[in-house]
């Protein structure tokens, strides 16, 4: 047997799991639907309590990031069921390197998060969101968010790795999903509890928002703070990942 | 020239001890290894597919070293676990051809086709293997384990959970790879498989090996042949050894004394020990324990 080097395999396993996202009919729905439903929800239910107009301009860079953090949660699934139902041990026993396949859950995921973003954002402009930007702004704001899907992508894998089952991975994922609302993403942070205000200003998911935010439809956009924790988790959860990779290889 | 498998004292520790200081030599055939839950065949069989690392000793495929020379090894070996390892929401096709891209294969939907043939499963190549039946899903596995040349085919309970006819078409496939040249170590726990499969039996306990043989040479360690006694329920009640020879039973027929009444159901076999006597004999203490 000659095995495939790491191109080849990682090629391989994104096909695979592109094919799972694509069979995977109710993932597929939740990772476009829900941020639809939650945008309209946003824009049309609550929006006119919280600010009287122009909050659709407001909400899109929150509801954005929200989806990543509901797209990238899968992955902690899949990743999970290769682990605990055996088709990980196999790929262990190939000469191929078999890290190659949780790589292709990333990227596959990274890839359905931007055509889900694609399509929120597309479903927005219909309601009446209308950025003020130019190309080069766009293209930072599209920077920005593949960044923030990478790296949440990637810190899900790891709890995908250490998770007892594919309904703990899930479970784990959850609490993750939470970050935004404490964040500027849905209401300005000057609204909420003095006691909250330090915690939501410097969590990962505001300047992310913000920037966003000024990238599209301008003000302040902390980009070097957004870049820094989009680096930092990515960094942080591949180093996890490599050790955990090798110490399951002794359990 | 090198061995297909080559093991010197294997230590492996994990809470406890599972395998203390394990030699086996392994030259060709069909290998089974036999042992009650906890006696350290998958610990072995994980440190011979390069999965687990051992504490002390040596592990060799082929001449090559599983720890330091691993993706040489892989090159060598094919292995299939306990559970079918199989993608769920891909068709039969579709994990056939991966697993053929992964190997590298130049042709692989051919060599899928090629598979799917042997397995009788074309007819459900197109399906998802989540429609699969317990036994279809087996028998793509072991395609699956199957698809690139092995030297060494390490098989951990092919047949768990498997109808009679699946399990017979298996145990077909099995010898077909072996007369092809290819070494198989099988790890199972009915022992009807090992003696249908085997040329040699290994029976590990508590990390040693306690027998090693042919199935017949086992079985025959656990004594000869027994004429047997037993009540209405099948239960027995008395047993003598015999040579199995006419004039040995019909000796031992006379030398039971029968109580009118409550010997009068009594039911009379001839039982050559089989490998399950043998089984229960080498490990029934730590079943015990």
């Amino acid at each position: 047997m000659s095995g495939v080097g790491v191109g080849r395999a990682s090629s391989v396993f994104i096909g695979r799991s592109l094919r799972h996202s694509l069979r995977d009919g109710e993932g597929l729905l939740m990772a476009i639907a829900l941020p639809v439903i939650m945008l309209l929800m946003f824009t049309f239910v609550f929006g006119g309590a919280i600010q009287a107009e122009g909050y659709v301009d407001f909400v899109v860079p929150g509801v954005i990031l929200v989806c990543a953090g509901f797209g990238a949660s899968s992955v902690a699934v899949s990743v999970n069921r290769d682990i605990t139902r055996g088709a990980m041990r196999r790929f262990r026993t190939m000469p191929i390197p078999s890290a190659t396949a949780l790589s292709g859950h990333v990227v596959a995921s990274v890839i359905r998060n931007l055509v889900a973003t694609a399509i929120v954002v597309a479903v927005a402009i219909g309601i009446g969101f209308r950025p003020t930007t130019d190309p080069l702004a766009w293209l930072g704001a599209l920077l920005l968010v593949t960044g923030w899907i990478l790296a949440i992508t990637t810190l899900f894998a790891f709890l995908g790795m250490v998770s007892s089952s594919p309904e703990a991975a899930n479970g784990y994922g959850f609490a993750l999903l939470f970050l935004p609302y404490l964040s500027s993403a849905f209401v300005p942070i000057e609204t909420m509890p003095a006691i909250l205000q330090p915690i939501a200003r410097h969590q990962p998911v505001n300047p992310l928002v913000e920037s966003i935010r000024g990238l599209l439809v301008g003000g302040e956009a902390p980009l070097s703070a957004s870049i820094t924790w989009c680096v930092g988790i990515t960094t942080v959860a591949l180093v996890l990942i490599v050790w955990r990779f090798g110490r399951d290889r002794d359990r | 020239m090198s061995l297909p498998i080559e093991v010197t004292h294997l230590a492996k520790t994990y809470r406890e001890p599972v395998l203390t200081g394990l030699d086996l030599r392994i030259s060709g055939g069909v290998v089974a290894l036999l042992g009650a839950n906890g006696a350290g065949k998958t610990t072995l069989v994980s440190i011979l597919t390069t999965l687990v690392r051992p504490d002390s000793g040596t592990a060799r495929i082929c001449g090559h070293d599983v720890v330091r020379d691993r993706a040489a090894v892989r090159r060598r070996i094919a292995a299939t676990g306990q559970e079918a390892t199989l993608d769920d929401l891909l068709t039969g096709r579709e994990n056939l051809v991966m697993m053929a891209r992964l190997h590298g294969l130049s042709a692989p939907r051919e060599r899928a086709a090629e598979l799917l043939e042997q397995f009788d499963l074309t007819a459900a190549a197109g399906r998802v293997v989540g429609t699969y039946s317990g036994g279809m899903r087996r028998r793509l596995d072991l395609a699956a384990s199957l698809l690139a040349p092995a030297e060494v085919l390490f098989l951990d309970e092919p047949t768990t959970g498997l109808d009679p006819i699946s399990r017979r078409q298996v145990w077909e496939d099995v010898r077909e790879r072996a007369k092809a040249g290819t070494t198989v170590l099988l790890t199972t726990q009915t022992l009807d498989e090992a003696e249908a499969l085997a040329d040699r039996v290994v029976v590990l306990r508590q990390g040693q090996i306690v027998a090693d043989g042919t199935a017949a040479s086992l079985a025959a360690r656990v004594g000869g042949p027994r004429l047997v006694f037993c009540d209405a329920d099948g239960q027995e009640v008395h047993s003598i050894d015999t040579d199995g020879s006419a004039a040995a039973v019909a000796s031992a027929l006379r030398s039971w004394t029968l109580q009118p009444g409550s010997d009068d159901a009594l039911r009379v076999n001839l039982r050559t020990p089989t490998l399950d006597d043998a089984f229960v004999a080498l490990t029934g203490e730590e079943v015990a324990a």
